[in-house]
């Protein structure tokens, strides 16, 4: 049906995440079909993304600099630092605008069973990074599942000792949330950590 | 296109409630059906299928099996469901009515893969969704040896009876048994060093908070049962006795759960020589065992009749029944294949009975209509052969 060409364009295009065979094959045919208006670009586009982004050397952050825009930025506070897992996490708080502290992107979580241990993280450069003073707080903002959340005791434990606070997420009712619509296991979790009403 | 479509105008129950029940299911190169399509009366809550061996009975209630999470009542590999000859890949799908209204539920195989797709009125969803629109509670002639063979079976039944009434307790075990895992790899890929000391800490913490967890879900759903097993003593069938036989349950009995997590967290550090070269976990509720026994006369159930043992399968299963249906005011799905084998016929009609008195739907199996004299006229019956469903004219 296709031109070898194609069919390897096809491939590559269905590993991307989000992305199977058959919306392979639409992207790969919408690429074509607009050559000068989309594959161009896109092609000169991701030329210049791979040659100049590259992980942050402090946290982790996707940049065009050595030294993440995050971690330049002279008005962020240096006292308190959020792990995430992954750069798409950082993003999502960013988004926000939440929190106005510094980052540590930990590149996965542990996962014994593929082979993910604390070398493959970057754990020993949060240790690091905490021990060189200026940190006050750490948040672990990692995900809510089985491995996130061992990772996060496995953090605790290393922090443990250092002279610094270390604290979570909190798990509960998310903002206009209906409690009727919610799963059991938020609830539980919410009601479990519930706080004091104010006044 | 469709074969074996039955007319709606089936034999009625009287006052029946619109409890959640198939209307229609379909079938699509499922087992021994290349397609499939059954159109059921709204009127009978019961449908009894009847067939010789081999008809494929057991295929369409392993069908209806698969529209709750899980691997169905046979826990067969999805790959395994195709039709030998099939043109994949497989789809199981179905209208349920209830109060509530209309849903459309579907299953298959993913092209492509080997994962299940789940859809539920015609979008794409986890197969743990399927849980909040029906239950689903099956008894099959392999649970017949339930009480003779290993824990592991019991352990199993026992956590979909939790899991019915509370499906967290799914998500706990599956968690539970990853961290297991997760710590078993770590202790056989490295010997001890200080950064792995750390990292089994981390998952053992996880799995004590896991592990405490499933044991109280479990203690709360046996408690739950007796209770409801006490309720419906009836002298045609045997009062079973539940109770959950474990190190977590017992510390459960006499410490707070955030102590008992902490033991278990304790004990779980301790065995860490001893599981390294087991490959296993000497601690933890993976251990704990279902036992059941006959109230009346205080016999455990493995040493009753196999009639009597099937009996006290049914009484729990029945029990479990009334119970999610006072929890969620909507009756489960039951599916009882071959369930009147070993069952004498005064219990067979007092089943029948019971069935009637279920207020869900009911499917039943069994190679020959006469054993369920006792539903004449209040059922619908569908006699299945060569992958096709005719409807039986069933006199009153």
């Amino acid at each position: 049906m296709f031109g070898t060409e194609i069919e390897r364009l096809i491939q590559l295009l269905s590993r991307l995440p989000g992305l199977g065979p058959r919306s392979g094959r639409r992207a790969a045919l919408a690429l074509l079909k607009r050559k000068e208006t989309l594959l161009l670009p896109l092609l000169e586009q991701l030329g210049r993304v791979a040659e100049s982004i590259r992980s942050c050397r402090i946290c982790g952050n996707l940049d065009s600099a050595e030294t993440c825009a995050i971690c330049r930025d002279p008005a962020r506070e240096n006292h308190s630092l959020c792990v995430v897992e992954d750069v798409a996490d950082l993003w999502a708080i960013e988004r926000s605008g939440a929190f106005k502290g510094r980052y540590h992107v930990l590149g996965g979580t542990l996962s014994a069973l593929d082979g993910v241990g604390p070398d493959e993280l970057s754990i020993g450069q949060l240790v690091a990074r905490v021990k060189a003073g200026g940190v006050e707080e750490v948040i672990l903002a990692l995900n809510a599942t089985v491995d996130g959340q061992t990772t996060a005791h496995y953090l605790s434990e290393r922090l443990q000792g250092l002279g610094i606070g270390v604290s979570r997420l909190a798990h509960g009712v998310p903002i206009g949330g209906e409690l009727d619509y919610l799963d059991d296991g938020t609830l539980a979790t919410a009601l479990k950590a519930r706080r004091p009403a104010a006044g | 296109m469709s074969q074996g479509v039955l007319s709606p105008s089936g034999p009625a129950a009287s006052g029946a409630r619109a409890c959640p029940r198939l209307a229609r299911l379909t079938l699509h190169e499922f087992r021994n059906y290349p397609a499939l399509t059954l159109d059921l009366p709204q009127e009978a809550p019961i449908v009894v299928l009847t067939g010789a061996n081999g008809a494929g009975k057991t295929n369409l209630l392993e069908a209806i099996s698969l529209l709750s999470p899980g691997r169905g009542l046979r826990q067969a590999r999805l790959p395994e469901l195709l039709r030998t000859g099939g043109e994949g890949p497989w789809r199981v799908a179905a209208r349920l009515v209830s109060d509530a209204g209309e849903r459309e539920l579907g299953t298959g195989l993913q092209a492509e893969s080997e994962r299940r797709q789940v859809r539920i009125d015609r979008r794409n969803a986890q197969p743990a969704e399927l849980a909040a629109v029906v239950a689903v509670l099956w008894l099959t002639p392999q649970m017949d040896r339930l009480f003779l063979e290993s824990a592991g079976g019991r352990r199993r039944f026992l956590d979909r009876l939790a899991f019915l009434l509370d499906p967290e307790h799914a998500r706990r075990v599956a968690g539970y048994e990853r961290v297991l895992r997760e710590r078993g790899r770590l202790l056989a890929d490295a010997p001890a060093s200080p950064a792995d000391s750390a990292w089994l800490a981390a998952l053992e913490s996880q799995a004590a908070e896991l592990g405490v967890a499933i044991a109280a879900g479990r203690l709360t759903a046996v408690e739950q049962l007796n209770t409801a097993l006490a309720q419906a003593a009836e002298p045609d069938f045997p009062a079973a006795l539940l109770a959950v036989e474990g190190t977590v349950e017992g510390w459960l009995a006499s410490m707070p759960a955030l102590a008992a997590e902490a033991r278990l967290a304790e004990a779980l550090a301790l065995a860490r020589p001893k599981d390294a070269a087991t490959g296993g976990s000497l601690v933890g509720p993976h251990r704990s065992d279902l036992v059941v026994s006959d109230r009346r006369r205080a016999v455990p159930a493995a040493r009753c009749s196999t009639g009597e043992q099937k009996a006290l399968l049914l009484a729990i299963v029945l029990a479990e029944a009334r119970l999610v249906a006072g929890l969620r005011g909507l009756p489960p799905l039951l599916l009882l294949d071959e369930v009147s084998a070993h069952l004498d016929q005064g219990r067979r009609a007092a089943l029948c009975q019971r069935l009637l008195a279920h207020g869900g739907q009911v499917w039943l199996t069994g190679t020959e209509p006469a054993l369920f004299d006792a539903l004449k006229g209040r059922a619908c019956a569908l006699a299945i052969a060569n992958g096709r469903a005719r409807l039986e004219e069933w006199a009153v």
